[in-house]
């Protein structure tokens, strides 16, 4: 048991690394999404959408699958410049993780930029703010503290979602935990240490978000 | 309507078969197999459970006197849900080793297949050459010099093996390249077709039944048939060690079935060739 833990325990830099990799990525990609959903016109929001769409409502095994093993596939990608990277189970599961938690957080940040009260970018072109202006010093910061509850749901959800890398010959803590049993035949015990080294990170990540939603005072605006 | 009366029908029967002739303990038994380790277990473009150890398993049954029902497992976990009592016997190519029986017994081996590397035919290591047989239970100067031979062709290479295998085993104690280590053949196949691994070790079986589809037509298998030591002593049926008078009834079946040269036939329809033991 001991030595299952200090085994999986191995696994939890990866999970890390892919995790931080593809929300750091992600983010980029939401605010893209959303800034091209909100846009008005049809020529962006309509590709967002569908984006969004597509990738919402299919599973992320099966998105992952496509990547890994559905692209390798075909001949022109396995001689693209891509090749080097989609070759990488590694990067195939950042890039999988990426889009995925690209569309989910633009719906996040959507619903936060709405959010903000037309009373206040009214207010801010009263004072003469430009619109870039308004949006980095009156939009963003609200955007921020309102999305930030669901953001963390999804900060959690990745941390989960990321178990499933496993499948495409990544030793994560899934991974290794998969390949314990696989020896051991002691599933129970095994399953017990990965969960709860899931929970004990998702643990930090909940004192991180509830930190910071303090900190900009979630309380005192709503 | 009519389907529904015939399968209640049809369960009535089998409900009254079962008790009619029921012979004992063993009226039937349950076999776990993976259904994806093609030809010996695989599933079909309809779904449906085939392979070499489909009809086997039949075979031996008939023998037994019991009705055969074939549940499909995940690899990873075939021997825990064993263990468990989702079903009573494993026939999943498995072979029998020292390590699974601290955990579960086995009947005799009922097919024995050497493991060999595929790579390819692209690859430097098609023209790899070497001794034909590499025996582990021998461990002379030979076979020590086949197996560094072997290492250092492909040290720092992409080595693809499924999880759980003697072939994970062997790749763990002798090679010093980079591991992938993968739920199924299947996943294996994809991604040494792809360029993703520069060479895989399975059952030579399943990689000739892969040669043989569009996908898998520049593998080229090299190096030596690898058997014995970690390898194994041969595919046998899983069974629970409290289960004595199973793996007495499998034995004797499978002796018969040997025998009469019944392994030998279903052998050379899935293999094209002999795998009797």
């Amino acid at each position: 048991m001991y030595e299952s833990f200090f085994k999986i325990v191995e696994g939890i830099p990866l999970t890390l690394q892919v995790v931080s990799i593809s929300t750091i990525l992600g983010i980029f990609l939401a605010v893209a999404v959303a800034l091209m959903r909100i846009s008005g016109s049809k020529l962006m929001s309509l590709p967002a959408y569908y984006f969004v769409y597509l990738i919402r409502g299919t599973p992320l095994l099966l998105q992952l699958y496509f990547v890994y093993y559905g692209l390798s596939q075909f001949e022109f990608i396995r001689e693209s410049i891509l090749w080097p990277l989609l070759k990488e189970p590694y990067w195939c599961g950042i890039i999988t993780l990426t889009i995925s938690t690209g569309a989910y957080s633009s719906e996040i940040i959507r619903g936060g930029i709405l959010s903000v009260s037309k009373n206040y970018i009214e207010a801010s072109g009263a004072l003469g703010l430009s619109k870039a202006k308004t949006f980095m010093l009156v939009t963003l910061p609200i955007t921020v503290r309102q999305a930030l509850p669901a953001y963390g749901n999804e900060l959690i959800l990745m941390v989960k979602a990321s178990s499933l890398i496993s499948i495409v010959t990544l030793m994560e803590i899934t991974g290794i935990a998969r390949t314990i049993i696989s020896k051991t035949y002691a599933p129970v015990e095994i399953f017990l240490v990965a969960g709860s080294i899931y929970l004990a990170i998702n643990f930090i990540i909940v004192i991180f978000v509830n930190l910071a939603e303090r900190r900009l005072g979630i309380e005192k605006a709503t | 309507m009519r389907n529904l009366k015939s399968i209640i029908l049809g369960l009535m029967m089998s409900a009254l078969s079962t008790v009619a002739f029921a012979d004992g303990h063993w009226s039937t038994i349950k076999i776990g197999t993976e259904g994806a380790y093609e030809p010996w277990n695989f599933t079909d473009s309809d779904g449906n459970l085939v392979g070499a150890e489909l009809d086997l398993a039949r075979d031996l049954c008939a023998r037994m006197n019991a009705e055969c029902e074939f549940v499909q497992q995940d690899w990873d976990g075939i021997i825990p849900a064993l263990v468990n009592g989702k079903y009573d016997v494993i026939m999943a190519g498995m072979s029998v080793t020292e390590e699974r029986k601290k955990t579960i017994s086995f009947s005799k081996a009922y097919m024995t297949e050497p493991a060999r590397f595929f790579s390819l035919n692209s690859s430097p290591l098609s023209t790899f050459s070497s001794a034909k047989n590499l025996n582990l239970d021998d461990d002379g100067d030979a076979t020590v010099g086949t197996i560094s031979a072997l290492n250092n062709a492909m040290k720092g290479m992409n080595v693809g093996v499924t999880v759980a295998t003697i072939h994970e085993d062997f790749a763990n104690k002798y090679l010093d390249s980079n591991l992938k280590v993968y739920p199924t053949q299947d996943e294996m196949n994809l991604d040494l077709a792809a360029g993703r691994i520069d060479a895989m070790l399975c059952d030579v079986g399943t990689a000739e039944a892969f040669m043989e589809t569009a996908g898998g037509s520049d593998v080229v298998t090299f190096g030596p048939n690898v058997f014995g030591g970690l390898l194994g002593e041969g595919v046998g049926a899983g069974i629970r060690q409290g289960d004595a008078d199973l793996k007495a009834m499998f034995d004797k079946a499978i002796a018969d079935a040997a025998a009469d040269g019944t392994i030998s036939k279903i052998s050379m329809q899935w293999f094209g060739k002999d795998l009797a033991p």
